[in-house]
This record gives structure tokens, sequence and C-alpha cells, in this order.
């Protein structure tokens, strides 16, 4: 027999009371990231440039060095060297990062032009910067596994820019089972790690509005029911509204 | 080079390079660098299409 | 708003940056776009690899060192016996040669790990490597019962005469009193092109290696190696640091750090590497904290690319 109170069975998706870490860390996501905002079925008007489709071939581009990677990794070092299936692999994944970067740094210089750190984005700014950051060290190390007269002379000179700040004596250039250490798992892990961080936090700030952007712009004019017919300021070629944004309560920002 | 279609040559050659004045460039970083400014000022001229599927 | 450099400062403000967007939106399919991304940048390298390849440049080893260039191969190992070779006096972390390490000012990160990797260049190099041989030569115990000074004097005049010999080649060189040195040279010039020393320099004789820090460091003393680099213009005053061997781009995001070894005051400072190296650390930093700093980060708004970028937007305002 039990006298205790049972508590009322919780539906999923309840805000439960208790204060346990789990809840409360459930309750931040849900309310930072809700899931329309992660997978977001619309974006802001001004998000309408070519500008905006860098950090997307930054990322897919990311996807083919890690695929061209592992099959390079699981084939073993000397494999590229001897077949020419090993070796077209081996272009596309130096291919697939010569990309990456072009991509990488256009986006970097339009996110500077668009000061894109504005209200409160600054740490997708960092992370970005640290993507960067992290992809160059990825990079070097790459190039020194290349296990060529290219990677012999890299680490060659490399060691004393190294040896200089007194980093190579455990970051040994020369020796190739702590680069491939370095190459094939903890940078990749950490590149994708700050990425998707870097990412998220797009998601979670949501994109940038134009720096001349002002409360009495047209496009923000919220409460104009834009159903049939075209919205003020809008030009002819503007098609009908269909459905708007959620309005969101203003301080419903995290 | 190991690629597909240019499989077969064992070695090299010495690359070219752009320079004068202490100032050295090879043509492989040359087309990398100016692919970037190309990229990026296409990006902001060219006009973005789908403007008219706006809701 | 409070001045108008506000706007491009790193702090939320209420204003239309800091508030979640409420305005008109359009349609967007992000997985649509993620996918239509890796389809077209996988074209993109898939051409792209099969028109250009890549480049393999065969590696260099001790073997083809002393069977292209064995002049340069034995007065590499005579300064090895004698000390005066780039790594004998390299300092942190392979030895601990007074005044090498580069400093930033007063400040020497070079000597913080201590000799950590320790390389004794006449016996890691030379002796060491001959003494495994199945039958090492005699002129090794000449060596070993030589005091220090005996050996250094031996291994000098040797290295001197060599510079001095004809195409430096060791057959031509004058008489002098060189001890036992041209027959170890001399032997290791042997091993080498056999092919012994490369494999007892990396393993120290045991089957697995993957440590290459000795065999790349003997190779670099030398003049082949680096003179084969300098043909591929890969050289540090050649901008090599971003190059790659033939055509193929290489790390052109490296063109600052490149470029800072070309320019005063780093190109003839003894402490190129250290200041090079202090000075990319901090612009990174710069443009990291980019957001927090006035001025530079007002750039955007005074140089108006943005008009471009959001041009769609401002003619519909
Ligand atoms: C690994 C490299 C990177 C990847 C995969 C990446 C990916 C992305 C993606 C997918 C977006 C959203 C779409 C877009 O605006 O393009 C984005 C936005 C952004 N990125 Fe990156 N990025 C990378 C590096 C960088 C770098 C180096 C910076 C600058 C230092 C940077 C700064 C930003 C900023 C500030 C935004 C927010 C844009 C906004 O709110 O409009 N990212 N990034």
């Amino acid at each position: 027999m039990s006298t205790r109170a049972k508590p009322a069975p919780r539906l999923p998706g309840q805000d439960a009371d208790a204060g346990t870490w789990t809840d409360k860390a459930r309750r931040w996501l849900l309310a930072k990231l809700p899931p329309d905002k992660l997978l977001p079925g619309d974006q802001p008007i001004y998000v309408m440039s070519w500008a905006y489709v860098f950090g997307m071939g930054a990322v897919a581009s990311l996807v083919w060095i890690i695929a061209s990677g592992v099959v390079l990794g699981l084939n073993g070092p000397q494999w590229y060297h001897v077949s020419p299936l090993g070796g077209f692999v081996n272009s596309s994944h130096l291919w697939s990062v010569e990309l990456f970067f072009i991509f990488m740094v256009v986006h970097l210089w339009l996110k500077f032009w668009m000061a894109a750190w504005r209200g409160g984005r600054v740490l997708t700014w960092i992370t970005g910067m640290l993507s960067f950051i992290v992809s160059i060290v990825a990079a070097f190390t790459g190039y020194l596994l290349q296990t060529n007269f290219d990677s012999q002379w890299i680490a060659f000179e490399a060691k004393d820019a190294l040896n200089s700040v007194g980093v190579g004596a455990w970051f040994n250039v020369a020796n190739l089972g702590q680069i491939f250490v370095w190459h094939i798992t903890l940078l990749p892990l950490a590149v994708g790690a700050v990425v998707v961080l870097h990412a998220l936090l797009v998601r979670v700030h949501g994109v940038v509005p134009p720096l001349d952007a002002s409360e009495d712009d047209a496009q923000l004019s919220t409460n104009t029911v834009e159903v049939g017919g075209n919205p003020p300021g809008a030009g002819r070629q503007v098609a009908p509204a269909t459905s708007l944004t959620p309005a969101e309560p203003k301080d419903a920002a995290l | 080079m190991a690629g597909w279609l240019v499989n077969g040559a064992a070695t090299v050659g010495a690359g070219t390079y752009f320079g004068w004045d202490g100032f050295t460039i090879q043509s492989g970083n040359l087309i990398v660098i100016a692919v970037m400014v190309i990229l990026f000022i296409l990006a902001l001229l060219l006009p973005f299409p789908g403007g008219k599927g706006r809701k | 708003m409070t001045g108008k450099g506000a706007a491009t400062s790193w702090q939320k403000r209420d204003d239309v940056a800091g508030r979640p967007w409420t305005g008109r939106v359009r349609e967007y399919d992000l997985l649509k776009e993620l996918t239509i991304g890796v389809v077209v940048v996988g074209l993109m390298v898939l051409g792209v690899s099969a028109l250009f390849g890549a480049p393999d440049e065969p590696s260099v080893s001790l073997k083809s060192w002393a069977a292209s260039a064995p002049a340069d191969f034995v007065a590499t190992a005579a300064k090895e016996l004698a000390g005066t070779s780039d790594t004998a006096g390299y300092g942190p972390p392979y030895n601990s040669t007074p005044d090498a390490s580069q400093k930033i000012g007063p400040v020497d990160l070079q000597s913080l790990p201590g000799v950590r990797l320790p390389v004794d260049t006449a016996q890691d190099f030379v002796i060491g490597p001959l003494e495994q041989l199945p039958s090492p030569p005699a002129a090794l115990a000449d060596w070993t019962a030589a005091t220090e000074q005996q050996r250094s004097d031996w291994a000098s005049a040797y290295s001197d005469a060599l510079a001095a010999a004809p195409d430096n080649d060791p057959a031509k060189v004058a008489d002098g009193s060189y001890g036992p040195v041209p027959a170890l040279t001399g032997a290791l010039a042997d091993m080498a092109r056999q092919g012994t020393l490369d494999g007892v320099l990396q393993g120290g004789g045991t089957f697995y290696n993957l440590d290459y820090t000795l065999s790349l460091l003997f190779l670099g003393d030398g003049s082949y190696f680096p003179g084969l680099a300098a043909s591929q213009h890969l050289s540090g005053d050649q901008w090599g640091v971003m190059n790659e061997t033939g055509d193929t781009p290489g790390q052109s995001w490296l063109w600052l750090f490149s470029l800072l070894y070309q320019v005063e005051p780093f190109k003839s400072s003894p402490n190129a590497d250290a200041l090079a190296v202090v000075t990319m650390a901090v612009l990174t930093v710069l443009l990291t904290l980019l957001s927090f700093i006035p001025g530079l980060r007002s750039i955007p708004r005074k140089l108006p690319v943005h008009r471009l970028i959001w041009k769609d937007y401002y003619r519909h305002r």
C-alpha cells in the first residue's frame, strides 16, 4: 500500500516543473533553438543575394573533403602514390580543400562587408574565424602527410617557425605518427565541431538584417496583411504574400 | 601528376612563376586568388534569381 | 541609437539587427540548398581533379642524395662530425647551443621546452649508424679513442679541405691531418648509397618507425635537398611557404605569412621566424576580435559595399 502522492503523468513536451539539469538543458535548448528556427521554411526578405551561398559552399566542400579523406585514410598512406584511382582520390581531396578555402575566404570577405557580427552575432563571427584558423592548421598537417617531396620540404621549413615559438618540441612536423593523429582525427573533429557550432549560431540568431535597414522600411511593416494584394511599397513584380513569419514577441530573443 | 586524364607523367615541371622586384607568385596560387576576387565581385553584381518567388 | 559608430558595434541593441526579424519573408529550403551545394561542388571537385590531378614529386632519400650528390653528402657528414652543421648549431629543441634560439624582444620562447628532441650530430648521424654495420670501419676506434679537441680539429680540417677541393670532390682533397674522418665519411656515403642508412637513421635498427626527425635534419644540412626545393620555388625567400610543386595551387591562404619573410625587418632578422609567427598571431587575433575594435568595425559602413549585397532590399524600401 502506498501513501505517496503520485505526480500526474507528464505529457511529452509538457514543461516539467522539476528543476533537474536535464530539464533545464532541454528548456534552454528549445528556447534558444526551436525546431522551426533550426530548420526554417522561410528566410527574411533580404536573404536574397549570391553573398549567402558561400557558407553553404564551404559546408559542401567540407563534405567532399571528409569523404575523399576517409577513402584515402582507409587505403593507407602509400596507396595514392601507386594507384591511378588513388591518385584521383588524392586529387579530389586536394581540390575540395582548395574550393573549401576559396568559398570560406569569399564568405569571410562578404561577412565583413555586411558587418554580420551586428545585433549580438559576435560569436558567429568568432566561431567563423576559429573555423578558418583550425582549417589552416588542418590543411597544413595534410600537406605534411603527403609522404612525397613536397611534404618533406614543408616539414623541413616549417619546423623553424614552430621551434622559434617553442611549439616544435611537441608538435614535431617530422614525426609522421604525430601528424597522422592530428590530421585524420583531432583536427577534422575540431573543424567539424566549430563549423557545427557556427552554423547553429547562425540559426539561433537569424540572418543579420541589412546595414541600413530601419524601422520604417516597407518590408518591416508586419501589420500589413499581405493577402490578395500587393504589399505597400513593394514593386509590382512582387507576388502576393501568402504567409508571414509567426509573430514573435520582441523580447523572446535570447 | 596523378590525375585521371594526366596520369603517367612522373614528375612535375618547375612551375610557372610571375613576379617582379622580390614579389613572386606561382600560377596556381595566382589563379586561386583571382577566382576568389572574381567570385566576390560576381556575388555583388549578379542579380539573385527567384526574386519573383517571394512570399 | 547612440552615435553612428554604434551601428556596427558588437553589442546587441534594441534595433532592427538586434531583434528577431518580424518583417516580410521569402520561401527558403535549407536542405534543398545543401543538397544542390553538395552536388554542384562535387561536380566541380571531380571535374577539376580529372583535369589537373595533383602533383606527387617523389621524396628524396639519403640514398638518392648520396648517389646524386656524393660530394655534398660527404661534406655534410664532415660538418656533422665537426659540429658545424645547421643542426649542430640549432639550439632547442635539438641541442643547447648557446645563443642559438630566436627571441621576440627579450622573450625566448624557443628555449622554453628545453632540449626535448636531443640530436648529437656526430653520434646520431655518423658514428651511431656506422656502428650498426656488420663490419664497422676500423677508423671508428680511432675516433672513439680521440679527445673532443682532436676530433673537432680533424673534422674541421677535413671540412675546410673539402670546401677548397676542386668540385669539392673527396678524391681530390689536399693532404692534411684529418685522422679517421675521411674513412668515416666515406664509409657513411657507401652505407647511404646502399640504402642502409635510411633505415638505420629512421628506425635505429627497429622494425617500425614513423619518426623522420633525424633523416630530415640530416638531409636539410646538405645543399642537395634545399637546392631541389629552391628549383621548385619552395624556399622561404621565394614565397615558398605558400607554394606547391609544379603549377598546382598551394596554401595561398598563407600569403601574408609568406610575404612577411620577404620584407624588412623580418627578412634580415635572425629572429625572422619568431617575429613572423607572433605578427601573424596578433593580426589573426585582431581579425577575430574585429567587432570590438572601433574604427575597423565601421569600415563596412563607411565603404558601403553592402548596398550591392542587399540591393534587392534597398530597392524595395
Ligand atoms: C569552415 C568554414 C565556414 C563555414 C562552413 C561557414 C558556414 C556558414 C554558413 C552555412 C552560414 C549561413 C549562410 C551564409 O550566410 O553564408 C554562415 C554564416 C556566417 N558566417 Fe560562416 N562559415 C565558415 C567560416 C566563416 C568565417 C571565416 C567567417 C568570418 C570570420 C564567418 C562568418 C560568418 C558570419 C558572421 C555569419 C552570419 C551571417 C549572417 O548573420 O548573415 N564564417 N557561415
